[in-house]
């Protein structure tokens, strides 16, 4: 036997998974809760103990961790045009697995930065310009964020005319000046900023957070969470090659949703650009191939009002059977009781009808718009952000979910909906439930075992069976 | 000196990409930086583009008639997004119906356009106007 531990630190639960490299099975997952406060490793002692428990003694060859604990990876990012390189800078930081703080457009005010002070953000991404192109903006921001109070790292990806004269405004601050997000119109080059990004949260953010003293017990925290669920998200898609040159097929394109109490997060694997020979011209930034979007306002506890306010009490109230007023009764009750999962019947079809609006809105927020146009020469198509209708697999995961019942059915608000045809949502696809909660995980063992982390994959993905 | 950057674009809801594509090619052969936009450009994309690349131009393009209409306002709203100043031209089949040009003209420039091209003009008259307005040569 060849047990590695794999361990994701999470803000409320530290969550452990066992696997075994030489049959490639996952050996077990166990949870505690995650002790930041004191020293990380007592909870994680007790989530591998609770472990061992399951399993009997076990002697990891390696230990691998990520993290999301004490606020994750908290980012500000800033750019010149909205849609331009504010966006592209955005996307850069969702990426590299970072929970945004806030994205500014156009010049920083003095409220800003008291704002940007009172979040004390872990990292800063300074953007704005195209390479040879608009200087004022960031330079201007430069010299506002050099009047912060609080210390935090700044990375510059921007206009790179004047990348060092910002770094030289910032003296005396960890400055690192990286690619433009956006060098020329419209090109979109987010890797270098987030390889700086990553760099910096290896270095400096696991140190300040206190994962030190958990340094004994693991031999790498290798990135954010989220870093590691895109990386498994890749893999399951792609495929890998084998050490002997065979290729271990992925499933293709795919679409994940990752529902949780607080936050929705939703990553596609695919293209998304407009088929050749349609008459659809593409506007925007082109949008990345492995694109992560996280809906603050979408969550099944913390946030369960946003959902009601999304999709409406009467949507609820439609799917679950319940009658309004008693919808409204239970969602304020559930919010105030964060704790409280479903224990009956009553129950169970509220959250179900509350997942099923989380997914739907997360997910056309994710996905892409088509628009009509009446030209001379007959109708055109404009689309907007990623086409996700060509998709046919679709990955559950998140506490809220695994543990549903009808989740295929709940992972069909993904789909494509005649009542709102212009929303570029997967046609049909074959729904893969992530029951032992593992993703994350094989995100991070990856990094080391791609294959086995692929084949496990494949295995405890228990295909539902659903298909519309 | 410093290559001048010009926006290129077909205004509205027209589709006419092969006359954009002529330009492109002309304005970079002459020298120009340019960021070709394509077709069925907003006026908000004009703006955008050319406040993030600090263009020093931009070069409205229209083929299908509705040019009067889709070019109202982008002068004021140049000057709304900080762009005050920046040269904005216009060219193509910009008007429906027979009308002198010089009065054509004139109405854009009394929308605030630096210069209004009728259809046929050859690319290097534009560049030679672009040169003359830059005080290149």
């Amino acid at each position: 036997m060849r047990p590695v531990l794999l361990i994701d630190f999470g803000s409320t639960y530290t969550k452990v998974t066992a696997v075994d490299l030489e049959t490639e099975e996952l050996l077990g997952t166990s949870q505690s809760w995650t002790t930041i406060q004191t020293d990380i490793g007592e909870g994680l002692a007790d989530a591998v103990a609770k472990l061992e428990e399951k399993t009997g003694p076990l002697q990891f060859e390696a230990r691998y961790a990520c993290s999301s604990a004490a606020g994750g990876l908290r980012m500000i990012t800033s750019g010149l045009v909205p849609e331009l390189t504010a966006e592209a800078a955005k996307q850069a930081s969702l990426g590299a697995g970072a929970k945004i703080r806030g994205v500014y457009s156009f010049e920083l005010t003095e409220d800003d930065i008291e704002d940007i002070d009172a979040e004390h953000p872990d990292i800063f991404l300074l953007t704005g310009g195209t390479d040879g192109g608009n200087k004022e903006c960031i330079l201007h921001n430069a010299d506002m964020l050099a009047t912060c109070k609080t210390d935090f790292p700044v990375v510059i990806a921007g206009n790179r005319s004047v990348a060092r004269t910002c770094a030289k405004k910032l003296e005396g601050r960890e400055v690192h000046i990286v690619e433009n997000v956006m060098p020329k119109f419209g090109a979109l080059n987010i890797k270098p900023a987030q390889d700086k990004i990553r760099e910096i949260f290896l270095k400096r953010i696991v140190e300040a957070k206190g994962y030190t003293k958990a340094q004994s017990l693991i031999d790498n925290i290798a990135m954010p969470t989220p870093s590691a669920m895109m990386q498994a998200m890749q893999l399951l898609a792609e495929g890998c090659e084998n050490p002997d040159g065979s290729k271990e097929t992925g499933i293709g394109d795919l679409l994940a949703v990752d529902v949780g109490g607080a936050t929705t997060d939703i990553y596609s694997v695919c293209d998304g650009m407009p088929r050749a020979g349609m008459d659809t011209i593409f506007k925007g930034l082109p949008e990345p191939y492995i694109k992560r979007t996280v809906e603050g306002d979408i969550g099944m506890r913390y946030s369960i009002h946003g959902i009601e306010e999304a999709v409406g009490t009467g949507y609820i109230s439609q799917l679950s059977g319940i009658p309004e007023d008693r919808c409204r009764e239970m969602i304020d009750y559930l919010g105030r009781n964060t704790e409280v999962v479903p224990t009956d019947a009553e129950s169970e079809a509220l959250d179900f009808a509350l997942a099923s609006g989380a997914i739907k809105t997360a997910v056309t927020r994710h996905a892409g718009r088509l628009e009509e146009f009446y030209t001379m020469n007959g109708i055109a198509y404009m689309q907007t952000g990623k086409d996700l209708r060509e998709i046919r697999q679709i990955i559950v995961t998140g506490g809220s979910l695994i543990h549903t019942k009808r989740t295929g059915k709940i992972a069909s608000a993904a789909f494509w909906d005649p009542q709102d045809p212009f929303s570029l949502k997967p046609k049909q696809a074959d729904i893969w439930v992530d029951r032992s909660y593992i993703l994350a995980a094989m995100g991070l063992l990856s990094g080391y075992y791609p294959g086995t982390a692929l084949r496990i994959m494949k295995k405890e993905l228990k295909k539902d069976g659903y298909q519309e | 000196m410093e290559k001048k950057t010009l926006v290129l674009g077909v205004i509205g809801a027209d589709v006419h990409a092969v006359g954009v594509s002529i330009l492109n090619r002309a304005f970079l052969d002459a020298g120009f930086d340019v960021v070709n936009l394509g077709v069925m450009v907003s006026q908000e994309e004009f703006i955008s583009a050319a406040i993030e690349t600090g263009a020093d131009a931009i070069m409205v393009s229209s083929l299908y008639g509705q040019g009067e209409l889709d070019c109202r306002g982008l002068r004021e709203k140049c000057d709304e997004a900080g762009l005050k100043g920046i040269l904005l031209y216009v060219g193509g089949n910009i008007v429906i119906g027979k009308h002198e040009f010089s009065e054509v003209e004139k109405r854009f420039k009394d929308m605030g356009f630096d210069r209004a091209f009728p259809p046929g003009t050859d690319p290097q008259t534009t560049i030679d106007c672009l040169k003359e307005d830059f005080h290149l040569n």
